[in-house]
C-alpha cells in the first residue's frame, strides 16, 4: 500500500524531527513517498530523501506554497492522491489546517491526531482532552490522518529515495499571505525539545517569567506556558501546552505555578519525569508529578537555578 | 451579511469523562453539557460583527440530539437573531463526524447564503478540528483558521492565526470560513432578561434527511478505553532534595 507524508516545511527547510517522527507511523502503513511542497524547497527535498525508509521524495517548489495557505495546498494533495491509499502528515499547525480539507475533498473523514497505528486501517487517538483513548477503524477508500509526533519515535538518517520535481497544481487563489510574527529563539523548539520548562498564572506577570525562562536557560530548555499565562500575556501563544496548544512529551517537564488543569494535563502527561513547583499542596499537578515541591516559585526557581 | 455559527453540544469543560468499563463508549448519561467553549467565541464574534454594523443578522446551528435545544437557546439569549436545529440522532452518546456536520453546513449554507461563517477551531469532545477546515473544502471557500484576530473589510478578511512558531497574518476573499481560537475575544455571559427574550426567538426544527445527508460513521469505533494513568510520585522538601532526586534519575 503506497502512503503519501506531508514534509512539514518551515521556510524552505525540513522540520525534520516532525516529519522524522511521522515518517515512523507512515512506515506502519505501507511504502512511503514524501511530498515537500514549499517554496525554495529543494534543500528540504533533499534532507527528506535521507530518511531512513522513505522510497521517493517529490517537490513541489512553487511560491503558492511558501506560506503554508491551506486552498492552494489542499489542491496540489489531491491532484496527487491517485496513487496513494493513505495521505498522512505530523498534526502541526499547518498540516491541521490543510488535512481536513483534503480528507473533505476526498470524500473522506480525517483522523486527526493518530498516537497508534493498528494496522493500515485501524488507528488509535485521543479524545476528551486525552482522558480516553479511542480506537478506530477507517471504512474509506482513502484514510488521511495525522500524526501526533510526541508518541513516535524520529526515523533514522542514512537512506537514499530519489527526489522527484513536481509541477504546482492551479492556484484557486482565495487566500495571500501578510505576514509571519515569529519571535526568532536560541531554545529548542517546544515540541521537540529533551526538558521543557512551563510557566503559568501563578508566575503572576510578563516580567516574572524570565524567571522560568532563566531556569530553562539554564537547562537548555524550551519554554512553555498554560493557557491562563497567555491569555494573561505572560507569554506568545505558541508556548501554550495542552488540550488545544502544543502537545510534548519530553524527557524532563517543570511546571511552575500551574495547577494542573486536565486541558494543561493533555499536553505533557506523557513526559518521562514531571516535576511540578506549587505552593498549593492541593494542586492537581501533583497527582501527576513524579517530584513535587511545594512551595512559593519566586523563591524556589531562583534557588533552583543558582543550584544547577 | 448573515453570519452562520454553528454551535456545538459538549460536555462541559469542568466535568473529567468516565470511560465505560465495557469499552464501549464514555459516560455521557447525566454529564453536565454545555456550549463547546471555542464555539462562545464565534457566536461573540459574530454579535460583535452585527454590533459594529458589519453583519445583519447571525444565525446559530446545531446537529445533534433533541437537546441541542438547549445550546441554541443559550447562543440565542448571547445575541444570536435565530437558530436552526438539525436532530441528527436519539442517543446522546452519538457524535456526528465533521465530514457529515460539514455536509448538513454546506446544505444550510446553499438555503441560507451567509456571507461568513464562525465556526469553533475544535470541539472538545472529539478533539478533531476539522469540520471549519471540511466545510471550506465543500463550499470551495477559504479558510482562515485558529483566528485571534478578525478584521472584514467588504469583500476580503484580514484573519490573524496562532501557528506554531506564533502568528500569521493571511487576507482571504469573502464568503469565507473562519475557525475561532481562544484569543480570538472573552464571551459574554447572557442576562437574565436575554434569557427570556431568548426564549421568544425562532427556532427551526429540521433533521439530517430533510437534507439528504448520511450521517452515517466513516470511521468505525472499535472500542474506547482509559489511557494510562500516572501515579503521584513523592513530595520533596527542599531544592536541594529535589536536585538531589533529579540527578538519581538521570533528569539531570
Ligand atoms: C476550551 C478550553 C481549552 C483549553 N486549553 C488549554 C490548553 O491547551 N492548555 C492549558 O494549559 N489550559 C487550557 N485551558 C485552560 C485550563 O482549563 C486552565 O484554566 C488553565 O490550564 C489554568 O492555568 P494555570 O494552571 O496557569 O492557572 P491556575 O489554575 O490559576 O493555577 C495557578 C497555580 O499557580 C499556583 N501559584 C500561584 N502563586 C504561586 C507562587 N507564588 N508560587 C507557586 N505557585 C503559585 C497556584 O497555587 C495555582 O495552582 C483550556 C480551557 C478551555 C475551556
Ligand atoms: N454537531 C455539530 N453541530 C454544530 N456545530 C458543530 C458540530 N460539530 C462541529 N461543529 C463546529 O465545528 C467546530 C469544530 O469541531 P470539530 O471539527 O468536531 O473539532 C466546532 O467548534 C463547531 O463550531
Amino acid at each position: 500500500m503506497a502512503v503519501l507524508l506531508i514534509a512539514e516545511v518551515q521556510g524552505g527547510e525540513l522540520a525534520v524531527d516532525a516529519t522524522a517522527k511521522a515518517l515512523t507511523a507512515a512506515a506502519q502503513m505501507g511504502e512511503v513517498t514524501i511530498l515537500c511542497a514549499s517554496e525554495g524547497c529543494a534543500g528540504a527535498a533533499e534532507a527528506a530523501a535521507k530518511l531512513e525508509g522513505v522510497s521517493k521524495v517529490l517537490c513541489a517548489d512553487d511560491a503558492a506554497y511558501g506560506h503554508d495557505l491551506a486552498e492552494p495546498l489542499a489542491d496540489l494533495i489531491v491532484s496527487l492522491a491517485g496513487d496513494y491509499e493513505h495521505i498522512v502528515a505530523p498534526s502541526t499547525a499547518a498540516s491541521k489546517n490543510v488535512m481536513p480539507r483534503v480528507a473533505a475533498l476526498l470524500d473522506a473523514m480525517v483522523i486527526s491526531e493518530v498516537t497508534a497505528v493498528v494496522d493500515a486501517n485501524t488507528f488509535e487517538r485521543p479524545i476528551y482532552a486525552g482522558n480516553a483513548i479511542q480506537t478506530v477503524k477507517s471504512g474509506d477508500a482513502k484514510k488521511v490522518a495525522t500524526i501526533r509526533t510526541s508518541t513516535f519515535d524520529a526515523a533514522g538518517e542514512g537512506g537514499s529515495a530519489s527526489v522527484e520535481t513536481i509541477g504546482a497544481a492551479a492556484n484557486p487563489g482565495l487566500s495571500e499571505w501578510v505576514e509571519d510574527k515569529v519571535a526568532a529563539s536560541d531554545r529548542p523548539e517546544l515540541t521537540s525539545a529533551g526538558v521543557v520548562v512551563s510557566g503559568g498564572r501563578g508566575v503572576g506577570s510578563e516580567e516574572d517569567f524570565k524567571l522560568i525562562e532563566g531556569l530553562a536557560d539554564k537547562l537548555g530548555a524550551a519554554v512553555g506556558a498554560s493557557r491562563a499565562a497567555v491569555d494573561s500575556g505572560y507569554a506568545p501563544n505558541d508556548w501554550q501546552v495542552g488540550q488545544t496548544g502544543k502537545v510534548v512529551a519530553p524527557d524532563l517537564y517543570v511546571a511552575i505555578g500551574i495547577s494542573g488543569a486536565i486541558q494543561h494535563l493533555a499536553g505533557m502527561k506523557d513526559s518521562k519525569i514531571i516535576v511540578a513547583i506549587n505552593k498549593d499542596e492541593e494542586a492537581p499537578i501533583f497527582q501527576v508529578a513524579d517530584y513535587g515541591l511545594v512551595a512559593d516559585l519566586f523563591e524556589a526557581v531562583p534557588e533552583l537555578t543558582g543550584k544547577l | 451579511m448573515k453570519v452562520l455559527v454553528p454551535v456545538k453540544r459538549v460536555i462541559d469543560y469542568n466535568v473529567k469523562v468516565r470511560v465505560k468499563s465495557d469499552g464501549s463508549g464514555v459516560d455521557l448519561a447525566n454529564v453536565k453539557m454545555s456550549m463547546n467553549p471555542f464555539d462562545e467565541i464565534a457566536v461573540e464574534e459574530a454579535i460583535r460583527l452585527k454590533e459594529a454594523g458589519k453583519a445583519e443578522e447571525v444565525v446559530a446551528v446545531s446537529i445533534g440530539v433533541k437537546q441541542s435545544q438547549e445550546t441554541l437557546r443559550t447562543a440565542l439569549a448571547m445575541g444570536a437573531d435565530r437558530a436552526i436545529l438539525i436532530v441528527a440522532a436519539d442517543d446522546v452518546h452519538t457524535d456526528i463526524e465533521p465530514l457529515a456536520v460539514a455536509k448538513i453546513l454546506k446544505a444550510v449554507i446553499d438555503e441560507e447564503a451567509p456571507g461568513l461563517v464562525l465556526c469553533g477551531k475544535q470541539a472538545i469532545d472529539n478533539d478533531m478540528n476539522a469540520t471549519g477546515q471540511m466545510l471550506a473544502a465543500l463550499t470551495g471557500w477559504s479558510q482562515g483558521t485558529f483566528a485571534s484576530e478578525l478584521d472584514i473589510e467588504g469583500d476580503s478578511a484580514t484573519v490573524t492565526r496562532e501557528v506554531d512558531g506564533g502568528l500569521q497574518t493571511i487576507k482571504i476573499k469573502m464568503p469565507a470560513i473562519v475557525s475561532v481560537d481562544l484569543r480570538l475575544n472573552e464571551p459574554r455571559y447572557a442576562s437574565l432578561p436575554n434569557i427570556m427574550k431568548a426564549k421568544k426567538k425562532p427556532l427551526d426544527e429540521k433533521t439530517a434527511a430533510d437534507y439528504g445527508v448520511d450521517t452515517a460513521p466513516r470511521l468505525e469505533i472499535v472500542k474506547t478505553s482509559e489511557p494510562e494513568t500516572r501515579k503521584a510520585g513523592e513530595i520533596v522538601g527542599s531544592v536541594d532534595e529535589l536536585v538531589a532526586k533529579l540527578k538519581e534519575a538521570g533528569a539531570l
